[in-house]
């Protein structure tokens, strides 16, 4: 059973992406998906710290202080960006906005509750920043993860035992084995990668799984 | 005529008591009024409430006012950094209190003190450990979760320029929360890079007017910019 790298699952996930649509990408690996959005396709990057328009990172001599992501990364400005108050950047996530918001996540259930904000470790350091507003807020909540924690169990479960970020939010996961489908009707394999099959994904995850057809 | 500017960012704070409430602007150190918060730190009310995005980077700024033990509270979104070993080792210890709130939760209710809202309904946060013992309520379907205002006795922030009467703009994405900082807090304090004769600051583009700003403390230009302009990183 193999997959694909994280690159190539940022390829896919920009693939999925249209024009005209305005986007959130989560910390972590989401954020790689921004360096394979085609040049032919207008999409408009929304960081939660406060701006529409976000460009890829700066040269070294050209880091600003004063413009930066949602995980303090140093970014740029496009031409048409536009830059607003936290209210206002949770009004346009909360008030349904955004047309995608792409997340990393610890786990997720088959009914598309979301778990990416703690382990629920007991000295651990609680930390939640803007991932609830954005699972509850966003049209369209994708999560982006490999398909086994550090632990090679499976993030894709019947239950979360982590605590939730938002319940039944997640309609879609690209995971490196394999992209599914979360819907009303149960848990469906839309593409398998590489040369993992569906029975091999029944075998890893446990849990009722279908064929999308 | 009317002039909010303080000679000094101490005398400013001065008037700051034991017990009080303060909001600071900044996302990191992005838009943090550094010089308002070391003047803080110096001056020393304790037992103090800390409102803010994040819980003090590195040693400096924020961390540098936890590390002198005089917060007893901060509210926040996001604590845990890489950089973040001083709140760390305060809140493992329990010397230091955390209500941990959604960002925009976090925003909504400094904005709902701003705009004299008494509480509001918000889906963020349903069903999740972070709303539990609160009120919850379905509207048309959905479920929301009842939240009530932040607010503080003073209000510390950043910005770009400003002028006499507290007319101020901000710079790219260190805006941040100072705006509804700036209108939630009895005493709102700005530090600015610069100081602008009035009217020079164009009327349509004010992105906080000068009603919520109390005082002004000049700090002078940052090491990346020349008359406000960007002109290369210094690091």
């Amino acid at each position: 059973m193999s997959g694909l790298s994280r690159d190539e699952l940022a390829a896919r996930v920009a693939s999925d992406l249209w024009e005209g649509a305005y986007v959130n990408l989560g910390i972590g690996a989401p954020t790689r998906v921004a360096k394979f959005i085609s040049d032919e396709v207008e999409i408009i990057l929304h960081t939660e710290n406060g701006m529409l328009g976000m460009g890829p990172p700066p040269a070294p001599e050209c880091v600003d202080p004063d413009l930066v992501d949602a995980g303090k990364s140093p970014v740029t400005e496009l031409s048409g960006a536009s830059y607003f108050s936290q209210a206002e950047s949770f009004a346009m996530i909360r008030g349904g906005h955004l047309d995608v918001c792409i997340m990393g996540a610890f786990q997720v259930s088959m009914q598309g509750d979301l778990a990416n904000w703690s382990t629920g470790e007991v000295d651990a350091i609680p930390a939640v920043g803007g991932a609830m507003d954005l699972a509850v807020g966003a049209k369209v909540v994708w999560v982006m993860t490999d398909l086994l924690d550090h632990q090679d169990q499976p993030k894709l479960v019947a239950r979360c035992s982590y605590p939730i970020t938002a319940p039944a939010c997640v309609t879609r996961i690209y995971s490196d084995l394999a992209i599914f489908e979360i819907t009303s009707n149960g848990l469906f394999v839309r593409e398998r990668f590489a040369d993992t099959t569906t029975e091999d994904l029944r075998a890893l995850l446990g849990i009722p799984l279908e064929e999308l057809q | 005529m009317i002039s909010k500017v303080k000679a000094s960012a101490i005398s400013a704070l001065s008037d700051i008591q034991d017990g009080a409430t303060v909001m600071i602007s900044g996302f990191g150190h992005v838009g943090q009024p550094v010089q308002l918060i070391d003047a803080l730190t110096e001056f020393g009310p304790s037992e103090l409430t800390i409102v803010s995005n994040n819980a003090g980077n590195g040693v400096s700024g924020l961390a540098a006012l936890l590390s002198t033990g005089k917060v007893r509270k901060v509210i926040c979104s996001f604590p845990r950094q890489v950089d973040s070993q001083v709140f760390d080792s305060l809140y493992r210890s329990g010397v230091i209190e955390l209500e941990l709130v959604p960002q925009g939760n976090l925003s909504e209710r400094i904005r709902a003190a701003a705009s004299g809202i008494g509480a509001f309904y918000t889906p963020t946060g349903f069903g999740t450990q972070l709303a539990e013992g609160k009120e919850v309520r379905e509207i048309d379907g959905r479920n929301y979760v009842l939240e009530f205002p932040i607010r503080a006795d003073y209000a510390l922030i950043s910005a770009l320029h400003g002028d006499r009467i507290g007319n101020l703009v901000y710079r790219k994405t260190a805006r941040n929360f100072a705006p509804m900082m700036a209108a939630a807090a009895s005493v709102t304090v700005a530090q600015i890079d610069g100081l602008v004769d009035i009217g020079a600051l164009d009327p349509e583009s004010i992105v906080t007017p000068g009603i919520y700003v109390d005082r002004i403390v000049v700090v002078g230009e940052r090491t990346w910019l020349h008359n406000g302009q960007f002109i290369g990183s210094t690091s």
